[in-house]
């Protein structure tokens, strides 16, 4: 089971690539299609191998990105 | 395995709008709002804030920050936000300037704020060129490095010495907090979140005066693609403009 998840509001990405050359299990890559503003954005190719790091969020500079991390329920 | 839950570990800051920034894609602009924008968060101050836009390609910053905004006349940003800050000593100001309106045009004004101790914060983007105007020589352009008025590169016997902006304030007795750090990868960014954070503490404190400056990228007139672009800065700018605390005084260390 995956250990996180992302969200990419690929309307705000720039296709800029900084978060897929951070993330530390290359899951991430640009897409071939086109959003409205004219980017290929970025998207995940393989979200079961997320960990929630968090890393692509703090790299991205356009704040596309959301993560969420699945923790042990005593923790919250 | 026991039950899990998802938390929710990073989102957009509130202290940002929804707006789609005019920054080319991979401008460290937009990682530097960021950080501005998750410190003011976290200190609950967002409603008691104003910012100062420079003039450069951040002078569309009040569209971006969420936080009542200025538009400064070229580098005067902190001559309007020394004004501002004694005027209303209980809202938090802080300036947002690049290399070309803080260490050009407006040398005397921040010298002189960092001078007084105004109790101000100052958030200062280094990317050794200008931006907004085309890619020409900074105050803070590298030896050798080209830009469309240095096409040769920067030669010192004519066009002299980047200058040291932290290196130079920190000698003044009124600044109470002055470093620099980098946007290069996620380990600076995190250290860079920090010190912003810190450097909003100095002034809720009435400590004085307090600049983070970040080095960061301009992919798009260093001709280089983002990814390029950070490894041009840390191999680089990081050697000539080295990072760290260049004052921190005691107070600041107590916080």
């Amino acid at each position: 089971m995956a250990r996180g998840r992302i969200e990419i509001d690929e309307q705000y990405c720039k296709g800029c690539r900084l978060c897929v050359s951070v993330c530390p299990q290359e899951i991430l890559a640009i897409s071939s299609r086109l959003n409205e503003r004219g980017y290929m954005p970025a998207e995940i190719i393989d979200m079961e191998r997320c960990t929630g790091c968090s890393m692509c969020a703090v790299i991205c500079p356009d704040v596309c990105i959301t993560v969420y991390r699945q923790v042990p329920l005593r923790q919250t | 395995m026991g039950k899990v839950v998802e938390k929710l570990v990073y989102e957009r800051p509130k202290s940002l709008t929804d707006a789609h920034t005019h920054y080319c894609p991979g401008c460290t602009h937009g990682v530097s709002h960021r950080l501005v924008a998750e410190a003011l968060d976290e200190l609950g101050i967002r409603e008691r804030t104003i910012g100062i836009a420079p003039v450069g390609c951040s002078v569309l910053a009040y569209y971006y920050f969420n936080v009542d905004f200025a538009e400064a006349a070229h580098g005067r940003a902190p001559a309007m936000a020394t004004g501002m800050k004694r005027a209303n000593p209980d809202r938090v100001i802080f300036t947002y300037q690049g290399d070309g309106d803080l260490a050009a045009i407006g040398t005397g004004e921040i010298v002189h704020a960092a001078g007084r101790g105004e109790n101000i914060t100052v958030i200062f983007i280094n990317n050794a060129i200008y931006g907004m105007t085309g890619g020409q020589m900074a105050p803070t352009t590298l030896e050798g490095q080209k830009t469309t008025s240095s096409p040769m590169g920067r030669d010192i016997s004519i066009a002299g010495h980047p200058l040291k902006m932290s290196e130079l304030l920190s000698t003044l007795d009124g600044a109470a907090y002055v470093v620099r750090h980098s946007l290069h990868d996620v380990k600076h960014i995190r250290r860079a979140r920090k010190a912003i954070l810190t450097a909003f503490k100095v002034q809720l404190a009435g400590l004085g005066f307090s600049m983070v400056e970040l080095l960061s990228t301009c992919c798009t007139n260093w001709k280089m693609d983002p990814v390029e672009s950070l490894d041009w800065l840390r191999d680089n700018m990081v050697p000539f403009y080295p990072l760290g605390e260049h004052k921190v005084i005691d107070a600041v260390k107590d916080l």
